[in-house]
């Protein structure tokens, strides 16, 4: 099985709307994952239908029983996280600020302290045309997105070992979510767009992939909205020896497919679906292909 | 006032807007102050170019005196994101996993663990208009804590009479720990399903923390409909401001420029902006 991530660092550039479309592109079997857990959007472009949910648990969270505390604040002082709080004559536990630590528990001497289990989220696999999709929905303000995004690929690749390609829909940023994302991941390809943000957020999010030491490929997005940048990117992928995959013009008819809820390749022969044919031809000889020797 | 700009959907433009609302605040010559809190992919020093002073950003993590160490387990056992292993003769730490909880200190029997700082970013100071501070929080490359790094960042701007921060994308800790206190949020969005679907999933984090919201709609072609409709099926979260997709803007803000002084029209559009958010912070929740 070959694993390709599709990422960015900034966000915006395009991850989705190219993910879909590479899905109805690559030959061969494959299962999906969204690993945008905060905002997850793959669902908009490629209609799955749900066949299980399973909940996920992040991280417990402390919690005071109030019959038993006597407002020493002795958990107060200890936590480093500023999540217990004052209220009334006792104290009371921000689950927001709780990081499941349990030094609250180890500090009070009335053991009136205990951390408890809390669904954060849940995992959701799905069927595709394309094959199974597995996403996923944080709650709202919940932490441990990383953890979220582990367990994500960990269903994909546990139900779908066989498939040819696993093909990873990737959050933006360089932090806990991205880097559980990128590990254990054959090819990345880094989604830009020239813009002084997405060349500076480029650069960041190769040198987190780096570390992974997966192949790295780049496809510049809206290249034409200035085309004194995207020789800059393109310069830097040379010097840093990175290859770039594709080159997509700026195009109403992507905004279009979105809103239609549909990959822009999938009717139509419109500029940017044209690209994202030759993008796609591209990562297929060089991943694909080559990775499986098929 | 604290006023945050987030958007659950990356790229919308947060970035454009808190510049561009710092932007018309120094021009008003009030002093602000900028923090860059989407310290996985800081962006506003591109827009302030300047000369900054840098210090490091760093969180304690514990170092085991390996005479006093009796290898009892109690570290490892206690630690609940297992960055401590207890192995017969050593203990192996893995400090991507630590949350710096101070916890491992406290049970050790044997005062074997004391701690120490460790470097997981940088906080760098700016000036780049007499009434602006700029502040911008960076996590090293493939560091995992950018929470602590967000937090140094915006204790720079305790006593600002105002201060902006810019978020990183999602609903998840970054964004949580930005928004921690602030008085009035701005949520960034676009004409897409992708927009919408991810301005309903931030619109209630805001709601669900008590911060008063309002929504700007940039790059707008036009067909905004469903997301009026959303803002208005909601409690309170007015749209403030909507700028439409240009490619004269799209090109201003690629290379690294302001709107407000490319376009100096657009000023009073932010000095509204602001002001309505003045509104919704005095309102409250």
């Amino acid at each position: 099985m070959i694993r390709l991530a599709v990422v960015s660092g900034k966000g915006g550039t395009g991850k989705t709307m190219i993910t879909a479309a590479l899905s109805g592109l690559l030959k061969g079997t494959m299962v999906l994952a969204d690993c945008d857990v905060d905002a997850a959007n793959l669902e908009l472009l490629l209609k799955p239908s749900l066949i299980k949910t399973d909940p996920f648990m992040g991280s417990k969270t402390a919690v005071i029983d109030p019959a038993r505390c006597t407002g020493c604040g002795k958990c107060s002082d200890a936590c480093r996280f500023g999540a217990i709080e004052p209220a009334e004559d006792t104290f009371r536990v921000n689950p927001v600020r709780c990081e499941g630590c349990a030094v609250c528990v180890f500090v009070c001497p009335e053991e009136a302290v205990a951390l408890q289990p809390r669904q954060t989220g849940e995992i959701r696999y799905s069927e595709t045309t394309r094959g199974h999709l597995v996403h996923a929905g944080l709650v709202p303000g919940a932490g441990n997105s990383g953890l979220l995004v582990h367990a994500v690929k960990k269903t994909a690749l546990e139900r779908d070992r066989s498939c040819d390609l696993f093909l990873v829909d990737g959050p933006p940023g360089t932090g806990c979510p991205l880097i559980s994302t990128v590990s254990g991941m054959d090819a990345v390809l880094v989604v830009t767009e020239p813009s002084v943000s997405g060349l500076h957020d480029l650069e960041r999010v190769v040198a987190v992939c780096r570390q992974f030491r997966p192949r790295i490929f780049v496809a510049v997005n809206r290249y034409d909205l200035n085309p004194a940048l995207t020789r800059d990117i393109i310069e830097y992928c040379k010097n840093e020896k990175i290859p770039v995959a594709g080159t997509i013009p700026f195009d109403p008819a992507v905004i279009d497919a979105v809103r239609a809820g549909r990959p822009v390749t999938e009717s139509g022969e419109s500029p940017a679906a044209q690209a994202i044919q030759i993008l796609a031809a591209n990562l297929y000889l060089e991943v694909i292909d080559l990775g499986t020797g098929l | 006032m604290k006023l945050a700009v987030a958007s659950g959907k990356g790229g919308t433009g947060k970035t454009m807007v808190a510049a561009n609302l710092a932007f018309t605040r120094a021009w008003a010559n009030e002093p602000v102050t900028l923090v860059d809190c989407d310290v996985e992919e800081p962006n506003l020093h591109l827009f302030y170019p300047g000369p900054a002073i840098t210090r490091d950003v760093t969180i304690p993590v514990p170092v085991i005196d390996t005479f006093r160490c009796q290898h009892c387990g109690a570290c490892g056992k206690f630690c609940q994101y297992g960055a401590l292993t207890v192995l017969p003769t050593r203990v192996l730490f893995f400090s991507e996993l630590c949350h710096s909880c101070g916890g491992c200190v406290l049970v050790c029997p044997d005062n074997a663990i004391s701690e120490e700082p460790k470097r997981i970013g940088t906080l760098s100071s700016a000036s780049p208009l007499p009434c602006l501070t700029l502040i911008t929080g960076t996590l090293d490359t493939g560091d995992p804590h950018a929470v602590p790094v967000i937090r140094e960042a915006k204790k720079k701007a305790d006593g600002s009479p105002v201060a902006i921060f810019d978020t990183a994308p999602g609903t998840s800790c970054t964004v949580i720990e930005a928004l921690d206190g602030c008085d009035a949020c701005i949520l960034v969005t676009e004409s897409t399903p992708f927009g919408l679907h991810d301005l309903k999933l931030a619109a209630k984090v805001a709601a669900q923390m008590g911060i008063p919201a309002g929504v700007v709609i940039n790059r707008s072609d036009g067909n905004d409909e469903l997301t009026h409709r959303f803002c208005a099926e909601q409690n309170l979260l007015p749209v403030l401001l909507t700028v439409p997709f240009d490619r004269e803007i799209a090109a201003i803000q690629s290379r690294g420029d302001l709107l407000c002084r490319a376009r100096p029209e657009w000023q009073k559009e932010f000095d509204t902006l602001f002001e309505q958010c003045r509104g919704l912070a005095r309102e409250g929740p």
